[in-house]
């Protein structure tokens, strides 16, 4: 109880720090942006192709919502949360140790544990409501269109790209630990962010065991059945996994500092 | 209220604190003297439970710091040298969160808060921004966020640090008022506040304690008997050889006065009042006998005297043991 109240409290502090300063509110405009456009493409990509088999009915294949429009936009927002993750997870420790204030945090009656929590779930919140105000483009289809797209795979494309960017953020936050330096911190993230990304391209079908193992670790390959709808054991291992030991290092960092101070 | 036995804190290779015990009972306010690197800090925030001993015992409020670090925190308010503040928070909502996170009840916290506000006279910036706060009022705000949870320690690491006279004064006074109710340590370079504030001074060099005492007391211990300020009308080096002759004198330094002035301090033999034989032997020579002070080697000489560097002490000490053998 009284530890839910604690890493509340330091939500609540990351959530003032976010809206109160342009970083939540450029954040949010970028990402529902970026989403639009995505939209925009994938609904006109869309339109075309359905005018083309409707003048060939008997032959053309038919046209899902989403395949052509929902399942790109997601895939494409992944990536772009990939570039976003560190802004936002970048000051969390770091300036908190620039500014002398994790001094309060660390003399405060709450655990190493509690701060690393709140700050997490701070960002990822934050992170929650930006692929929420994203979703408000989709609404429109529900709205007109004939044949409504299956929800199904709408709902677990959302939890792919939730699950994606609480890894992201999970790492952002230990690297943010290492250092001082905002700047460095968010580097560091983007380059071991865009590290795990790359290892998805690494497959192939004649891949040795060590290459296969590494294509596993890429962060991206996980998305694509969630996206498409099939919950996989597997795959929520693999994020859950991730997740977990990004919070772990964190925390460990944070307490191993004190030692080391 | 607070036990430190054989405290020693390395990093690397480097001893920042060795090996210093010290207590401090309920309600006192001690004073931690030193210069710069002297270990304070370092003392002072794992007192804070900030950073873990090496080796040692911290015992704050019953707790220790090593086994129980939460219920330490609970106890203690901590002022660290920098005021730990969100400078684009309002001062309200700064102390609201620190409240929440110390782990106040919402029914206390409103009271508390209102209080501490009072208590270091920050209500007139309840809510600006604490980025746009004058030096002054950041400090301020950092001793409310130390006192916000009514804690028994109270832990100020340079309080009084960059702030104007003023302010200075104004922020004794409130550490002083905070005494009695509240265990403080204080840790300053400034040595008159220890004097004014301070019911005990704890000196430290290079992480060792030299010295611990009441301010009185220390001033008095070092410097024996006590030295006299003889101000006298006449030649000095005649009115110096007067006064020697006067028994139970030790020494006598001549102080630069102007014509026809002596000034000598005269330094007597230890539990000795040679005051009346002092005036009585000068007005008998003749010479108009204009001042007969007691001065007390200030805080500062004691401190020079005790945190030197070796090199020094060693010689004062050499020195002292020729002056006993001659």
């Amino acid at each position: 109880m009284r530890a839910l109240r604690n890493i509340a409290a330091i939500v609540e502090k990351e959530w003032r720090h976010y809206f109160g300063s342009p970083i939540a509110w450029v954040a949010l405009f970028v990402w529902t942006l970026l989403f639009g456009i995505f939209f925009f493409f994938g609904l006109s990509f869309f339109v075309r192709q359905s005018a083309m088999t409707a003048q060939q009915a008997e032959f053309g294949p038919k046209l899902s919502l989403n395949e052509y429009v929902i399942r790109p936009v997601f895939h494409n927002m992944a990536v772009v949360a990939l570039f976003l993750a560190p802004m936002l997870t970048m000051r969390l420790f770091a300036e908190e140790k620039r500014q002398g204030t994790m001094e309060l945090l660390a003399t405060a009656p709450i655990t190493d544990l509690q701060i690393v929590l709140g700050k997490f779930f701070g960002a990822l919140a934050l992170y929650a409501l930006m692929i929420g105000a994203g979703f408000l483009n989709f609404l429109p289809i529900w709205a007109w269109a004939v044949v409504k797209p299956e929800w199904k795979p709408v709902a677990t494309g959302a939890l792919a790209l939730l699950l994606a960017g609480a890894c992201f953020i999970a790492v952002g936050m230990f690297l943010s630990t290492l250092t001082k330096n905002q700047i460095v911190a968010g580097f560091l993230t983007f380059g071991v962010l865009l590290g795990f990304w790359i290892l998805s391209w690494l497959d192939d079908p004649t891949a040795g065991p060590v290459t296969k193992a590494l294509v596993y670790l890429g962060v991206l390959n996980h998305i694509e059945d969630l996206m498409k709808g099939v919950i996989e054991l597997k795959d929520l291992a693999y994020y859950v996994s991730f997740l977990v030991f990004g919070l772990f290092l964190a925390h460990q960092s944070v307490e191993s500092q004190r030692w080391r101070a | 209220m607070i036990e430190v036995e054989g405290l020693t804190k390395r990093y690397g290779r480097n001893t920042a604190v060795d090996n210093i015990s010290f207590r401090v009972q309920k309600g006192e306010i001690l004073g931690f003297l030193g210069p710069n690197g002297a270990g304070k800090t370092t003392t002072m925030r794992i007192l804070a439970c900030y950073l873990p001993p090496t080796e040692g015992r911290v015992r704050v409020a019953g707790h220790d710091v090593f086994e129980a670090p939460l219920e330490v925190k609970r106890h203690v308010g901590y002022l660290p040298e920098t005021p730990p503040l969100y400078p684009d928070m309002e001062v309200a909502t700064y102390l609201d969160f620190v409240a929440k996170i110390k782990g106040m009840a919402p029914k206390e916290r409103r009271a508390r808060l209102d209080d501490a506000i009072e208590k270091c006279r920050v209500g007139d910036v309840r809510f600006k921004q604490i980025g746009r706060l004058s030096k002054g009022y950041r400090q301020r705000v950092g001793l409310a966020q130390a006192i916000l949870h009514n804690p028994d320690v109270l832990i100020l690491d340079e309080p009084t640090s960059g702030l104007d006279p003023k302010q200075i004064i104004e922020t004794r006074e409130l550490i002083k008022g905070l005494g009695g109710d509240h265990t403080i340590i204080l840790s300053t370079h400034i040595l008159p506040e220890v004097q004014l504030t301070c019911g005990r001074v704890v000196i430290i060099s290079k992480g060792k304690v030299v010295a611990e005492d009441t301010p009185g007391n220390l001033t008095r211990r070092l410097q024996g008997a006590g030295a006299l300020r003889l101000e006298v009308a006449g030649h000095v080096a005649a009115v110096e050889e007067v006064v020697r002759t006067v028994s139970g004198v030790l020494a006598t330094h001549a102080r630069p006065a102007g014509e026809g002035l002596a000034v000598l301090d005269v330094e007597a033999a230890a539990g000795q009042d040679i005051r009346a034989e002092l005036s009585k032997a000068v007005v008998q020579k003749g010479f108009g006998l204009l001042g007969l002070t007691q001065v007390g080697m200030s805080l500062e000489e004691i401190f020079l005297h005790l945190t030197t560097t070796d090199a020094a002490a060693e010689a004062n000490a050499s020195n002292e043991t020729k002056e006993v053998s001659a």
